[in-house]
């Protein structure tokens, strides 16, 4: 299954000090087992633009997603077996400690 | 439906009987194994439910097969295969399901004698680990608790939905609605169809069990399902075959068991819940004691159901005799050591308030009302009826007979359970008349 991984910040971060993972080694690690399909770090929340179509009319604002106080900062897409192995490798990534991660199925991509 | 003289009607109500009970065996381990194949779980239970169906129509005048099990596998198997053909799906599918055949005759050999010893040794049926994945399934942390809860009940326990929507006091829709919900997650999010391995099985163990044990619990309440706790014991049973050495699984039986095993004794006439030192002990069931104590795992690294059962297991061995006489002989000095093992393991209010109440008896009422006022120091335990009450039982072993029994009156004023409220009233009354 492919899983579309948002990175994100937490609000309210509680970071776990264990262990802390280093990023280059967690996207070596998936790049070399064919895991980690694509991803990137993205641009400032300040960058983004929110689109929304209501009754035909072409909303947008600028900002990410106005009633959420958490951010993307990045997504990686995710070639998995299933769920159990996407959280494995969500939990390996730093920011699992300091933010969030959310793992999205690709819907119609099973196999 | 023809009349029946009445020696065929017994003969087919009996027919029927044990048509239903080599049924309700084997259905669960037919919908693992048609999930385990075809991944579609709403799939699975219609063919496992028309195989049952047609047995119910046909079994009664035909004659119950010789391999009940295997005919019903037959049958669903069948549903499965014409299902999917319908639907085109690919090949390896269908040749799988064509496999299950070997296995439904070996499913139904099996079901006779409930658990093998190749269970017990190792070399387990692979039908019985369809169960075991099915279990931790249902029991996926990724599962909303109480859609775990439901979705044990109903695909493991086979409870009917209305008797689930029951206890979790929703309408039958909606119970529905959440149920096909879980379902939908389940393949839409990916979570998958196995029992986990290595360091994973160790993380996940702890959910399946929490999930008994509120399974437990919604029937041990007083106002529960009772049923809810016979199926907690089975399904703890179950676990303890299909993963031996896991103490904390025995563990987990054992505990159930000791407090399974005063349900006959704890009320009284008047309908009223009865506590431990009032109980006529002759009343618990003393071989449930028995078994529960052999399973308890040799003292070690102790996890909270094994401390818990422990803790359980001094209650229960406080014989011989009756009422006071027996309370007075508990144990309570190791049961108070042992919550506070539970306390460093799971430091929550109400384990703190129970430790309070152990070290009230072990060590007298003060020690027990200075614990109690630092468990209630968060606030957490606040309008907690049995918070209230457990002061007001400390209060009046200090000799303060007259504020024991205002305590014993407002929390009988908390509780939303009337045979508790019944019990705390009389409490309250016999302190100050």
């Amino acid at each position: 299954m492919k899983y579309l991984m948002f990175v994100c910040t937490d609000p309210e971060p509680d970071t776990d000090p264990t262990n802390e993972p280093d990023i280059h080694v967690w996207v070596a690690d998936n790049d070399a087992r064919g895991r980690r399909l694509q991803g990137s770090e993205l641009a400032p929340a300040s960058a983004a633009t929110t689109v929304r179509v209501r009754r035909g009319e072409l909303l947008l604002s600028d900002g990410p997603f106005a009633e959420t106080q958490e951010v993307i900062v990045g997504f990686d897409l995710l070639e998995c077996a299933d769920l159990d192995e996407a959280v494995e490798v969500a939990r390996a990534h730093p920011m699992a400690r300091a933010g969030r991660l959310e793992l999205r199925p690709l819907a119609g991509l099973r196999p | 439906m023809t009349a029946l003289p009445d020696h065929d009607r017994s003969a087919a109500a009996r027919e029927a009987a044990a048509a239903a009970a080599a049924a309700g065996e084997a259905y669960v381990r037919i919908v693992a194994a048609l999930i385990r194949v075809t991944g579609d779980w709403t799939l699975a239970e219609d063919c496992a439910q028309e195989a049952l169906t047609l047995a119910l129509q046909r079994w009664p005048a035909e004659g119950v097969p010789a391999n009940p099990g295997g005919w019903l596998m037959t049958v669903a198997r069948n549903r499965a295969v014409d299902t999917l053909r319908r639907a085109s799906v690919e090949r390896r599918k269908l040749r799988e399901l064509a496999v299950l055949a070997f296995t439904a005759d070996r499913a139904g050999a099996v079901a006779a004698e409930e658990v093998t010893d190749a269970m017990l040794d190792g070399t387990a049926d692979p039908v019985a680990d369809d169960r075991l994945r099915l279990i931790f399934t249902c029991c996926h942390p990724a599962l909303a608790l109480e859609a775990r809860v439901a979705l044990t009940l109903r695909t493991i326990c086979a409870v009917p939905t209305t008797d689930i929507a029951r206890a979790f006091l929703v309408s039958e829709s909606t119970m529905t609605r959440r149920l096909t919900r879980a379902k939908q997650r389940i393949a839409d999010a990916g979570i998958p169809y196995r029992v986990p391995n290595g360091p994973a099985l160790t993380e996940r163990l702890p959910g399946v069990l929490a999930v008994l044990y509120l399974l437990f619990t919604r029937g041990y309440t007083a106002g529960g399902e009772p049923a809810f706790a016979e199926e907690a014991i089975r399904l703890a049973r179950l676990l303890t075959r299909l993963m031996p050495g896991q103490a904390e699984v025995d563990a987990l039986l054992a505990l159930f068991l000791l407090q399974h095993s005063r349900r006959e004794a704890r009320r009284g006439p008047d309908g009223g819940l009865l506590s431990l030192e009032r109980q006529d002990r002759s009343r618990w069931d003393h071989a449930a004691i028995a078994e529960a104590l052999a399973l308890l795992p040799a003292s070690g690294q102790d996890g909270p159901y094994a401390l818990q059962a422990r803790i359980a297991a001094c209650h229960a061995t406080a014989l011989p005799g009756h009422g006071h006489a027996a309370a007075s002989r508990t144990d309570w000095r190791t049961i108070a050591r042992l919550y506070d093992r539970l306390a460093r393991l799971q430091p929550t209010p109400v384990i703190e308030l129970n430790r309070a109440i152990a070290h009230g008896y072990a060590h007298g009422p003060a020690e027990g009302l200075a614990l109690l006022a630092r468990a209630r120091a968060g606030g957490a335990l606040d309008g907690y009826p049995l918070a209230v009450a457990a002061e007001a039982d400390l209060t009046a072993r200090h000799g303060d007979h007259a504020r024991a029994a205002a305590l014993f009156r407002q929390a009988a004023t908390l509780t939303h359970s009337e045979p508790e409220r019944r019990a705390l009233l009389t409490r309250a009354h016999e302190l100050a008349p």
